[in-house]
C-alpha cells in the first residue's frame, strides 16, 4: 500500500528531525546547565549570604565588602590581572615569529614537523610538564648545577619561586593556543598583498604593521582572549611554580573552599574573577576595535 | 630614438635543473607598450618577477631608466606591478589603497589625499575613495589597482595578466581602457599575457616567449604578418599548420607534400634541402574560396575540398574543409560579405591561397609529424 504523505505523516516526520536535533544536541545542554550553569546560579547564591550563626545564614554584601576593604585580597587580585596581561603579551610575541614561520615561511614537511614540535609537549598533562619544570629549576636541579659546572655561579642558585619563573612557565603553557589562531589566520593572507605592499615601496615594519597586523588581527585577538583567560584562571603553574610567593587570585579562591571552609568567601571571589576576565576582554577588544564573534570564530 | 626605460641583458634564471629564463636581452622604448606573449609555464612571469625584484637573475643585469637594478629591493625600485589577483589591500577603503605607496613614501596626509583623489578621478572613480575594495566590481578593481600603482609615477608599469579574471566581455573592453590609460599617462607599460588577442591589440612591441627565450621580437604586424619561426606562426593568430617534406626548392619559395601526397607552395623561412622535414602555415584569412573555379583569384594554384563543419562567429566566421586528397583540415575565413553563408556539410568548394603569403619553416625537432 502506498503511503499517501498526509497533514499528520508530515506533522511526525517534523516531529523525528526535531527530535533528532535535540538528541544530537543534548549533551551539549546538559555539560552547560548541569556542569556551568546550574553550579554558577548556586555559587551565586552562596556569594550573596553572610553567616550569622551556625546554620544561620542572611543575605548580605558582606563577601564583596571584605574583598574591597582589606588590602591583601585587592593586591593579589591586581597583581593577578597584571601579570596575565603581561603573560598573554609575552605569549603573543613569541608565538608570531612561530606563527609566521609555520604558516608562511616552511614548505611541506618542515611545516608539519614544526607544526608537530609546537604540539607535543601538550600531550604530557600539565602537571608533568610543570614538575619538568621543577626538576630543571630547583636549586638541587639541572639548570643551577649546569650553571656551577660551566663557573658561571659559584655556588647553585635557587630558579623557583621567583615572578619571572612564573613568567615562563605561564607562557610555555600558553603558547600551543596562541600559535594555533596566528597560524590560521597568517595562513588565509595572501602572499601577493604582502608583495603587492612590498612593491609600492613599503619596507618590513610598515609591511607588518599595515597589512600583516590588521589581517591577523581576529587570530591574534582570538589567541590573547584563550591565553588571557587561560593564565587568569590558572592554579598548578603559579602554585608549584611560584611557591608561596606567586600570589595568584586562584589560590586565594582555593584557600577560601578548601582551606577555610569558607565557601561564601570563594563564591564572592570566584565571581569576582569573571568579572575581572570579562571586564578586561570587553577593554581588549574595544581597544582594537574588534567583535568577540569574529575572534571567537578565529580561535 | 628614445631612451630605453627597461633593458635587459642577457638575464638567466635557473630553478634546480630548469632553466626559467635563458640569456634573454631585450630594451622597451620610453612610453611604449611592451608585451611578453607565451604559453603558461614558458618563463615570463619569473621574467616580470626579476623586473619587478622579487626574484634575482643568477646572471646578467636589469636596468631601469639607464640604473643596474642590481641588488635593488622590490620597494626600492622604481617600478610598480599590478597583480595577477589586484592584491588590493582588503583591509583599506580604495582612497587608502590608492594613498598607500605615497605615505610609504612619507607624502603629507592633506598631500597623499589630494592626489589619490586626483588619480581616482582620472580613472573615472572618483567617487568611490570612501568605498570599501569589496564592493567595486572586477573592472573598478581593476582601475583601482593601475590607479594605486600609477599615482606613485613609476619609470615602468609592470602587468602580470591583470584580465585574466574577467569574464569575456569586460575583459574587451578593459582591453580598450588599458590602452587609453598608456596613451593618458604616457607610462611604459610592460605587460605580461598568454592571450594573443591582448597582447596584438594592446602593444607597441611584442616578445613572444618560449622556454625562456624570446623566439621574436616586433610590432604585433610583424608577428602576424612576418613570423620568424614556427612557433609564432602557430601561436600568434589563428594558422592552418601543414606538415610534410620539400619535394621542390628554389631560392624564395618552397613546395611541401605531405606524407598522404597533397602538395602546396609557400614562402621559404630559413634554410632547408629537398626531402627535409618542414611545416607550412596557411592564415585563414589568405585563402578564398569558390565553387567553380573562376570564382578564386587568377594565377593561385587551386585545390579541392569538402565542407565539413560552417564555425559561425559573426566577424569571425569561417568553414572547416577537408582537402578531398588527404582529407587534411583546412580553415578558411569567411567573407565579410555573407557570401559562401549558405554553404552546407560534404558540398565539395575549391580554395587557393597566395604562396607568397603562407609561409614554411624547417620542421622543429620533436614538432614533427604531429598531423597530416
Amino acid at each position: 500500500m502506498a503511503s499517501v504523505p498526509t497533514r499528520a505523516n508530515a506533522r511526525q516526520a517534523r516531529w523525528h528531525g526535531r527530535f533528532a536535533v535535540s538528541l544530537l544536541l543534548a549533551p551539549a545542554v546538559l555539560w552547560l546547565g548541569a556542569l556551568i550553569i546550574l553550579p554558577h546560579i548556586d555559587l551565586a547564591i552562596l556569594s550573596f549570604r553572610e553567616r550569622v550563626a551556625p546554620r544561620q545564614y542572611v543575605a548580605s554584601l558582606a563577601q564583596y565588602k571584605i574583598f574591597f576593604t582589606e588590602p591583601l585580597y585587592w593586591h593579589v587580585f591586581v597583581r593577578t590581572a597584571v601579570m596575565s596581561v603581561v603573560a598573554t603579551f609575552l605569549t603573543l610575541l613569541l608565538a608570531f615569529p612561530m606563527a609566521w614561520i609555520i604558516a608562511k615561511l616552511a614548505q611541506g614537511r618542515a611545516r608539519s614537523t614544526l607544526f608537530i614540535l609546537c604540539l607535543i609537549p601538550f600531550w604530557v598533562s600539565e602537571t608533568v610538564r610543570t614538575l619538568g619544570w621543577m626538576i630543571l629549576l630547583r636549586e638541587s636541579g639541572v639548570l643551577p648545577s649546569l650553571l656551577v659546572k660551566l663557573g658561571v655561579t659559584a655556588v647553585p642558585v635557587e630558579f623557583l619561586y621567583h615572578d619571572a619563573t612564573i613568567m615562563v612557565g605561564l607562557v610555555y603553557a600558553s603558547l600551543l593556543f596562541m600559535v594555533i589562531p596566528l597560524i590560521s589566520s597568517l595562513e588565509s593572507l595572501d602572499n601577493s598583498l604582502i608583495e603587492a605592499a612590498y612593491d609600492l615601496g613599503a619596507n618590513g615594519p610598515a609591511v607588518l604593521r599595515t597589512i600583516v597586523i590588521p589581517h591577523a588581527a581576529p587570530g591574534i585577538t582570538a589567541g590573547c582572549i584563550v591565553v588571557f583567560m587561560l593564565t587568569l584562571g590558572s592554579y598548578l603553574t603559579p602554585t608549584l611554580l611560584g611557591g608561596k610567593n606567586s600570589q595568584w587570585f586562584t589560590e586565594q579562591i582555593y584557600t577560601q573552599f578548601i582551606t577555610r571552609f569558607n565557601w561564601e568567601q570563594g563564591a564572592a571571589f570566584g565571581f569576582l574573577l569573571l568579572a575581572l576576565s570579562t571586564a578586561l576582554v570587553m577593554l581588549g577588544l574595544r581597544l582594537t576595535g574588534q567583535r568577540f564573534g569574529d575572534a571567537m570564530r578565529r580561535a | 630614438m628614445s631612451t630605453a626605460d627597461l633593458v635587459a641583458d642577457a638575464v638567466v634564471k635557473r630553478f634546480a635543473e630548469h632553466v626559467a629564463v635563458d640569456s634573454l636581452s631585450f630594451s622597451v622604448a620610453h612610453g611604449s607598450f611592451f608585451s611578453i606573449l607565451g604559453p603558461s609555464g614558458c618563463g615570463k612571469t619569473t621574467l616580470l618577477r626579476m623586473i619587478a625584484g622579487f626574484i634575482a637573475p643568477d646572471s646578467g643585469d636589469i636596468a631601469i631608466g639607464g640604473r643596474s637594478m642590481q641588488g635593488v629591493a622590490p620597494n626600492r625600485r622604481p617600478v610598480n606591478m599590478v597583480f595577477q589577483q589586484l592584491a588590493l589591500f582588503p583591509m583599506m577603503t580604495v582612497g587608502e589603497n590608492v594613498a598607500f605607496g605615497l605615505a610609504r613614501r612619507g607624502v603629507a596626509r592633506a598631500e597623499r589625499v589630494r592626489r589619490s583623489h586626483a588619480m581616482l578621478e582620472r580613472v573615472g572613480l572618483g567617487q568611490a575613495a570612501a568605498k570599501r575594495v569589496d564592493e567595486l566590481s572586477g573592472g573598478q578593481r581593476q582601475r583601482v589597482a593601475i590607479a594605486r600603482s600609477l599615482v606613485l609615477e613609476p619609470a615602468l608599469l609592470l602587468l602580470d595578466e591583470p584580465l585574466g579574471a574577467l569574464d569575456l566581455k569586460l575583459r574587451e573592453h578593459m582591453k580598450i581602457e588599458l590602452k587609453q590609460l598608456q596613451a593618458a599617462f604616457g607610462t611604459t607599460f610592460v605587460y605580461i599575457t598568454h592571450d594573443q588577442s591582448e597582447a596584438l591589440v594592446l602593444s607597441d612591441h611584442v616578445g613572444v616567449m618560449n622556454q625562456g627565450r624570446f623566439e621574436q621580437q616586433g610590432t604585433p604586424q610583424d608577428l602576424y604578418y612576418r613570423p620568424q619561426t614556427p612557433f609564432v606562426a602557430s601561436f600568434v593568430g589563428a594558422n592552418n599548420r601543414i606538415v610534410g617534406r620539400v619535394t621542390r626548392l628554389d631560392r624564395e619559395s618552397v613546395e611541401l607534400t605531405t606524407a598522404k601526397g597533397w602538395s602546396i607552395r609557400a614562402l621559404k623561412r630559413g634554410a632547408m634541402a629537398l626531402d627535409d622535414a618542414v611545416e607550412g602555415f596557411v592564415r585563414p584569412e589568405v585563402a578564398s574560396l569558390g565553387r567553380i573555379q573562376a570564382e578564386l583569384p587568377a594565377g593561385q594554384p587551386w585545390h579541392s575540398g569538402e565542407v565539413q563543419s560552417l564555425l559561425f562567429d559573426g566577424a569571425n566566421s569561417a568553414v572547416l574543409l577537408t582537402e578531398t586528397v588527404t582529407r587534411r583540415e583546412f580553415r578558411i575565413a569567411l567573407p565579410q560579405t555573407g557570401q559562401f553563408s549558405d554553404l552546407k556539410p560534404n558540398e565539395k568548394v575549391l580554395f587557393s591561397f597566395d604562396p607568397a603569403r603562407a609561409v614554411c619553416f624547417p620542421a622543429r625537432a620533436g614538432a614533427a609529424g604531429q598531423d597530416g
